[in-house]
């Protein structure tokens, strides 16, 4: 504690330049705390997805319909707890680029399997009684604008036509980072509407089944028992676990994780030289003092711990700041308006990534600060004042 | 006494006995210091003369620790530091040398009171401690009322008075001073001398001073002149001691 204020002096004396090296780690953090965002914005639904339920499509691909007569022997296999079915709607709000996920689902089922919705009782129950109501994620109604009671106009582009939901609630979710754009609709509304057009597509189908096992460990068992059910039919299954789903659904982005590496690993080399150049410059310009206190006694451990302490005070100050202002970016963004919804609807810095960012920043300000630290510390006492 | 003629016993404060320093500059070996001996008793107050390049500022910084020697042995107060490693050797320094600087070497950054209180941050004291200890430093210095003063608001003399105060607040054995006054006017040459001189008498402190000012080396207690490297002559100034 004694030794705090040298360095906080020392920090400080060039207010201008330690600013400017704050600012540098800041915004390179800034950066790397957006591409966290982006990469678990991407990532999202593989974080979320939950370990004890399964996902049943199409082999064939993900946007053809499963019957849904499936539904009854999907559950009767052993190790099933509950299950439920969901459809890809595909409309569009007002406008064609206000797009958002909705689902047609069977509300019957849908609470069981998904918990984690946080849903009021007389708002489930009301979405219970009307056929044609429906239920919107919190970031969607705060998108939009929406409030419990409106009329919400969709626009089909897979179920082409105007359709009409009524809406009597919103969700929330039991986690931050959990998914709140959706949009959920009664699949009887959607089935209905398609008999009454005799459509054809889509009648008594269903887009996917979401299953939940009774235990997490039976996955294999229970997605090969599935598989092997429906083998050899007009519509044979692909069963996956929910993360691997989601992790095959980012992936068709493309590899997200590479660019974020990439551009992280050029953010932080950049840093580590614009960072150690300044503490080069800050060592060199205190050369004489450094050696003053080496005379008086400190020792060079002393003076290496100094300017490491320096540098890595540099690099927490900024690393906090710019990762500090990514946190608010993100909750700003889903507080009031998300310019990503129609990709990413869910922007969120995990806490566990704020450590990463500022044990990288720490780890990148100890790296800069190192060779003129070690300069510092070898310093001569006798050629760095010349003379005693 | 003050004797260079190696012929005292081992008694004294800072014992040194054939003490050589060589240098090596474009591959040609250069002796600055050529089997020198010198004993000085505590509460001495010793004057080293001589030319530029005769060693004196060699000397200073083989007799505080910052620099070793080609050959020969030191000893201060018992302890023979020529073999000492280079982390015993900051150790050592820390608790028995006090330094002072022709240009005052204060940390412009730190208040008068912060820079006297550095050396006592080596050492176990409470903050109380340190404080009481600086105090009485900056109060012995004159200079009590200028504690919260940064060297940019003070005068040159009594930037060396602060720079006087931080050697002397972690009670050294001994003090190194290099041209204390070569940067400043007579009249405050002349007040950092008496400070010395007092330092010394009062406060039995043992002073070893490099300078080229007559009138400052006339205050010590011996002069020592110092030529190509041999003390060739010891005489008795009537300063102190």
């Amino acid at each position: 504690m004694k030794y705090l204020r040298l360095l906080s002096v020392n920090l400080f004396r060039k207010k201008i330049r330690t600013g400017l090296t704050i600012g540098s780690f800041a915004i390179a953090m800034l950066l790397f705390g957006l591409l966290v965002i982006v990469r678990f914005a991407f990532n999202q639904g593989v974080e979320v997805a939950g370990a004890d339920r399964l996902i049943v499509m199409n082999r064939v691909t993900f946007v053809e319909f499963l019957p849904m007569s499936y539904m009854d022997r999907i559950a009767s296999i052993p190790g099933i707890k509950s299950i439920t079915h969901a459809t890809w709607f595909g409309g569009t709000y007002q406008d064609p680029k206000n797009f958002f996920a909705q689902f047609a689902i069977d509300p019957e089922t849908w609470h069981e399997v998904y918990s984690e919705y946080l849903v009021p009782d007389a708002e489930w129950k009301a979405f219970l009684d009307d056929r044609q109501s429906a239920i919107a994620g919190e970031a969607t109604a705060k998108r939009f604008g929406w409030k419990i009671g409106d009329r919400i106009p969709i626009e089909g582009t897979i179920f082409s036509g105007h359709w009409q939901f009524n809406l009597v609630g919103i969700y929330t979710g039991a986690r931050p980072q959990d998914d709140t754009a959706q949009f959920w609709f009664h699949y009887d509304y959607l089935n209905e509407t398609l008999k009454q057009r005799n459509a054809g597509f889509g009648v008594n189908q269903a887009g996917w089944y979401v299953v939940k096992l009774e235990n997490p460990d039976d996955a294999v068992t229970v997605v090969k028992k599935i598989d092997q059910t429906f083998a050899n039919s007009s519509a044979e299954t692909k069963t996956d676990t929910e993360q691997a789903f989601a992790a095959a659904f980012a992936k068709q982005t493309g590899n997200i994780e590479l660019i974020i590496l990439v551009i992280g690993a050029i953010v932080f080399f950049t840093l580590l030289l614009v960072t150690g150049n300044t503490m080069a410059i800050t060592v060199r310009e205190r050369t004489a003092e450094l050696a003053i206190l080496k005379a008086l006694g400190f020792s060079d451990r002393f003076i290496l711990f100094l300017v490491l302490a320096e540098s890595i005070s540099i690099a927490l100050i900024g690393g906090t700041l710019g990762i500090g202002v990514a946190v608010a970016l993100a909750k700003l963004a889903m507080a009031y308006s998300n310019p990503l919804a129609s990709v990413l609807p869910v922007l969120y810095f995990p806490a566990n990534q704020v450590v990463v960012g500022i044990a990288a920043a720490v780890v990148v300000g100890g790296l800069a600060g190192l060779l003129p630290a070690l300069g510092a510390s070898q310093l001569k006492v006798v050629d760095a004042l010349r003379r005693i | 006494m003050v004797r260079v003629d190696g012929m005292a016993g081992e008694g004294s404060l800072i014992h040194i006995r054939g003490l050589e320093k060589d240098y090596r500059r474009g591959g040609e070996e250069i002796r600055v210091l050529q089997g020198l001996n010198l004993d000085v008793e505590k509460g001495e107050f010793v004057a080293f003369m001589g030319p530029s390049g005769s060693g004196k500022t060699t000397l200073l910084n083989l007799l505080g620790g910052l620099d070793t020697p080609s050959q020969g042995t030191i000893s201060v107060a018992g302890d023979e530091i020529t073999h000492m490693s280079a982390g015993k050797l900051t150790q050592w320094r820390a608790r028995h040398v006090g330094f002072i600087f022709q240009m005052y070497n204060l940390l412009p950054v730190l208040t008068a009171f912060q820079n006297v209180e550095l050396p006592l941050l080596l050492t176990k004291l409470s903050k109380a401690e340190r404080k009481q200890h600086v105090d009485a430093a900056l109060h012995i210095v004159g200079l009590a009322d200028r504690s919260h003063h940064y060297p940019r608001q003070l005068s040159g003399g009594q930037e060396q008075r602060v720079a006087i105060a931080r050697a002397i607040v972690a009670d050294p054995t001994f003090l190194l001073c290099d041209e204390p006054t070569g940067d400043l006017d007579r009249k405050s040459a002349d007040e950092i001398l008496d400070l010395l001189t007092r330092l010394c008498k009062e406060h039995a402190k043992t002073i070893l001073m490099v300078t080229h000012d007559q009138l400052a080396a006339d205050r010590a207690g011996a002069i020592l002149h110092l030529n190509k490297g041999v003390l060739v002559e010891a005489q008795s100034a009537g300063g102190a001691a």
